[in-house]
């Protein structure tokens, strides 16, 4: 990796504007396949061998140079971060072909570019740390992103969810450039993330971390600072939503990480916060994602969980290192660390898939679809492999992750007193009831989706998609198991990672050498069931196989595009349990005791969140109409505002005179 | 040797609904079945052919199999008085709640292919029980987990008393939640009445409604798999480790006669909970192991001797 080669790749982006709009993706996406090059193999060096940390200067900002350096930390982000932007521009090519019309060429040039421009960014927000140019890369992330997810703007709720994104992006600005320079201003050392060594090493750290932690955590999502998330993927086109989900948030994380590697004090607060705040995410993540009916709102929320998981291993992680507990501290980072990988596969390809779905039936409402594993077999597989793994379960990839928490949190009962079991307690029943949850969800939205019949004609001419839209999920899809069944393959690398949080990555040997029965444990599983498969085609050869409808207890009538269970009936009860946590708003018009010939009726929920209500809709509600209150001072006659300019005089005056000021 | 659990487990599970069965019958008055009449009504199935739903995928006709799959997977771990299972490992817990998950979550969307709202709202229900109950198995292989420092079956069992005399309250409360445990997840009395007759209260037997054939043969089969895993879980709290193989194996069998004597027995005298009632009920369990991870959390910090 050199300056020159990155610089060229940026210059060359320029091209996409020139050429004919069917070569834009293709210029696009060749570009983006030199940088993953590049910038991959870097990555892999500093990661496998023992090149050390890399450090490559850049170009020169008021005279200083910024470098670009590749230390594991970067290297694993980079890598993560290369392959999902890579498959999401793949299956861009699919994805864009209905929008070839209806799009103007500048309109194209502008999302391929802004797409490869993202990508470039994400890049160098992992290997800058100088605090001037992070801010510009950063801001550059946030500004094509934007773009990317305004494509579809002839909708204005689109655009009106993409200035909400946009501004909540500069908040989050805000908060990191505040927090860079109120460390700098506090001990004069450079301003950025090498100024905050000194700084940590000299003030207690909260405030600070605080300041980052917002900032960063408004990209993550963290509940509740999570309100963009939920609107700007389902506005988003499906290969934005995959990398918005897959990376643009865990840049949010690696902001957070970041910060985390120059903190050495304070680390039990600094972890019980982020395991408090994570929990609440992570649990009301999925909690909120099982009573949507749009199914890329449904993966947003589940976003949201999965950073809340990320976030248990990291705060665990920290709380191990704060109380000497090697074991729980390497276990937490490494098991955070590998959901950061594990869910930017599964999220992207459930993206992808729910994307698939959306264009070939032109709705994303789940209580429309049904049935569709018959017309789309590879995209219903794939969703269903997302769905498996993204609940935690084995021989998948979310297992291994969730398993290495798992492990620190056992292992390390009795270790650190009482208080410490209590803290582990709750999260391991956190995470318990997070797969309980997710589970719940997935069998949910898989089966309304793929599973029976279709419910409206929206399902029934849907066709598979091309392969350009399928390739991205085999790659993302052989990732997943490869993760599940070869754990050790990727856990290993990922120690040295893990050793820029905790000086003793050996402490989770024991559980290494579990992840290699774990493997053989995933292997016999598939093997039995590959077996009994084998077994039951032999007995199906020799017995007579029928086909029929389905059996209606009896009652001949059933039709089970009519009679089958849809989203709303399957999450019922489960509202009937968490209620007041989740707002779902019933409308119908019950039945009278004396109607013996009912009418037609309908019957709609509405949902909301209610964190995003209380924390954000109301207050800025009660801000607007204050401020329009308040606009009846601007009336708009020159002789209105002369008066106000005298009567603040006269209050300056007076002010003077009783020496206020 | 290492293998004698599982054979055990294995054996045993072939005659636990047969002993359920004549238990029923005698309380009830009846002569009842021999104990091997389940066994032979699986067998004839296995003969059978099958009849697919069109509404259905291949998804519906993979369920069965993986479910299987995954019960006979966690029987690997089970471990014997002292002897570990075939696959043991540090956190091996973890892996065989995740493992039976991924079968439950296999059964539960091949109800859901079928397209019929009974088997919706079956499959819905299972959902809810297991997602439910989950909590409670964590939470006591926690408190097991914290009393031992140990976390994989086999370390635990043989660890459990060698620490304390009261290490016996977690072991008790360990058998209790077990057996419970295993009612939810095997779809019995009081959450579920595999006998009843009536589609709109079934849980699991309104699942496997349009299952036939081959299909249907192996998830009764692992329906016994189920009771004898959670029966030689609950066994291997009772099995002396210093007696002889022969008595541990005849503790071993005893245990599981009377797991399955006494899920006859409740089955006989008690009603089903009311439906609405039932999460209420599944709730308790962790409330109960709660009360276990605190019982184990007062004795490994010594707060009695404070």
């Amino acid at each position: 990796m050199n300056a020159t080669s990155i610089a060229v790749i940026m210059g060359l982006s320029l091209i996409i504007f020139a050429v004919p709009a069917r070569l834009k993706w293709h210029v696009s996406f060749v570009l983006q396949i030199l940088l993953g090059a590049i910038t991959g193999w870097s990555a892999l060096r500093v990661l496998l061998t023992d090149t050390g940390i890399l450090n490559v200067p850049f170009f020169y900002l008021r005279g200083n140079p910024v470098q670009l350096l590749m230390d594991p930390l970067s290297a694993y982000f980079v890598l993560v971060i290369n392959f999902t932007a890579i498959t999401g521009g793949l299956y861009a090519l699919g994805y864009l072909k209905p929008y070839a019309a209806a799009k103007n060429p500048t309109e194209l040039s502008l999302h391929h570019f802004s797409f490869l421009w993202l990508h470039i960014s994400m890049l160098l927000v992992c290997m800058i740390r100088e605090g001037l140019a992070f801010l510009i890369v950063w801001e550059m992330m946030a500004v094509t992103s934007f773009i990317l997810v305004i494509f579809e703007s002839e909708k204005k709720e689109t655009i009106r969810i993409g200035i909400n994104y946009l501004i909540q992006m500069h908040v989050a600005l805000v908060f990191i450039m505040s927090g860079f320079i109120y460390a700098s201003a506090k001990t004069g050392a450079a301003f950025g993330f090498d100024g905050l060594a000194t700084y940590f090493a000299v003030y207690a750290p909260f405030s600070a971390f605080l300041l980052f932690f917002i900032g960063f955590g408004i990209k993550a999502g963290f509940m509740p600072l999570h309100s963009w998330l939920p609107h700007a993927h389902p506005a988003a086109p499906a290969h934005v939503s995959g990398v918005m989900s897959g990376v643009i948030i865990k840049m949010g994380i690696y902001g957070i990480l970041r910060t985390l590697t120059y903190i050495h004090t304070d680390l039990l607060f600094i972890g019980i916060f982020m395991l408090v705040i994570s929990m609440i995410s992570g649990l009301l993540g999925v909690m909120y994602a099982i009573v949507q009916h749009d199914v890329k709102k449904l993966l947003a929320y589940h976003s949201i969980e999965n950073i809340g998981i990320i976030g248990i291993g990291i705060g665990v992680g920290l709380i191990g290192l704060a109380m000497n507990i090697p074991e729980l501290a390497a276990l937490g980072f490494a098991g955070g660390l590998l959901h950061v990988l594990n869910h930017s596969l599964f999220k992207s390809l459930l993206f992808y898939c729910a994307g698939s779905v959306n264009q070939q039936t032109h709705t994303r409402h789940i209580e429309d679809l049904g049935g569709l594993i018959k017309q789309m077999p590879k995209t219903g597989l794939f969703f269903l492999l997302g769905a498996l793994s993204i609940c935690g379960l084995p021989p998948f990839n979310g297992f291994i992750s969730e398993f290495l928490i798992y492990s620190g949190l056992f292992n390390s009962l009795q270790s650190g007193g009482l208080s410490i079991d209590l803290v582990l307690l709750g999260a391991f029943v956190g995470l318990v009831l997070i797969g309980g949850l997710a589970i719940f969800c997935f069998t949910k939205v898989f089966s309304i989706v793929f599973l029976g019949t279709g419910r409206t004609e929206a399902p029934r001419h849907a066709h598979e998609v091309t392969n350009s839209m399928i390739i991205p999920k085999v790659a993302s899809g052989l990732l997943i198991v490869a993760v599940g069944i070869l754990p050790m393959a990727f856990v290993g690398p990922l120690s040295k990672v893990t050793g820029q949080f905790v000086d003793d990555v050996s402490a989770m040997r024991n559980t290494t050498a579990a992840l290699t029965q774990v493997s053989y444990g995933s292997l016999l599983f598939v093997g039995i069931a590959a077996l009994l498969w084998i077994v039951r085609t032999f007995q199906q050869k020799k017995v007579n196989v029928g086909f029929g409808p389905t059996w209606g207890c009896g009652y001949s009538g059933a039709d089970p595009a009519v009679h089958q269970y849809t989203a709303t009936s399957y999450a019922d009860n489960y509202v009937a349990i968490v209620g007041p946590l989740v707002k779902v708003k019933k409308q119908y018009i019950p039945f009278k005791e004396d109607e013996i010939f009912p009418f037609p009726r309908k019957f709609e929920t509405h949902t909301r969140d209610p964190l995003e209500h209380y924390l954000v809709n109301r207050p800025v509600g009660v801000l607007t109409t204050r401020m329009e209150k308040a606009a009846v001072f601007q009336t708009g006659k020159l002789q209105h505002y002369m008066l106000y300019a005298l009567l603040f005089m006269v209050l300056v005056f007076l002010l003077t005179v009783f020496q206020y000021i | 040797m290492i293998a004698l659990g599982i054979l055990l487990t294995i054996a045993v599970s072939l005659v636990f609904p047969g002993i359920i069965a004549i238990t029923k019958a005698r309380l009830g008055g009846r002569k009842g079945p021999g104990i091997f009449q389940p066994l032979l009504d699986i067998i004839r199935l296995f003969k059978k052919g099958s009849v697919y739903s069109h509404t259905t995928s291949i998804v519906f006709q993979a369920a069965p199999v993986i479910y299987v799959a995954s019960i006979l997977v966690a029987l690997l771990f089970i471990p014997f008085g002292q002897t570990q299972g075939l696959l043991s490992f540090e956190g091996d817990f973890v892996f065989f709640a995740s493992v039976l998950a991924i079968g439950k979550f296999l059964l539960i969307i091949g109800a859901m292919d079928t397209g019929s709202g009974f088997e919706g709202m079956g499959a819905n229900r299972e959902a809810l029980y297991s997602m439910l109950v989950e909590p409670a198995f964590f939470i006591l292989m926690g408190s097991i987990a914290l009393l031992t420092k140990h976390t994989s079956f086999h370390d635990i069992y043989a660890h459990l008393y060698l620490n304390s005399y009261l290490s016996r309250l977690i072991a008790i409360v360990g058998i209790y939640l077990f057996g419970l445990i295993a009612l939810v997840e095997n779809s019995r009395l009081p959450i579920d009445d595999p006998a009843t007759h009536l589609e709109l209260t079934m849980v699991h037997e309104v699942m496997i409604l349009d299952n036939s054939g081959f299909d249907m043969a192996i998830l009764h089969l692992a329906s016994g798999f189920k009771f004898a895993l959670y029966g030689a879980l609950i066994a291997n709290f009772m099995i002396p480790s210093e007696w002889a193989l022969g008595g541990q194996i005849f503790v071993f069998l005893l245990a599981q006669f009377l797991f399955a004597f006494g899920i006859g027995a409740l089955e006989s005298f008690r009603a089903r909970n009311k439906m609405a009632k039932n999460p209420q009920w599944i709730l308790t369990l962790s409330a109960i192991s709660l009360i276990g991870f605190l019982t184990a959390m007062i004795i490994t910090h010594n707060f009695i001797l404070n």
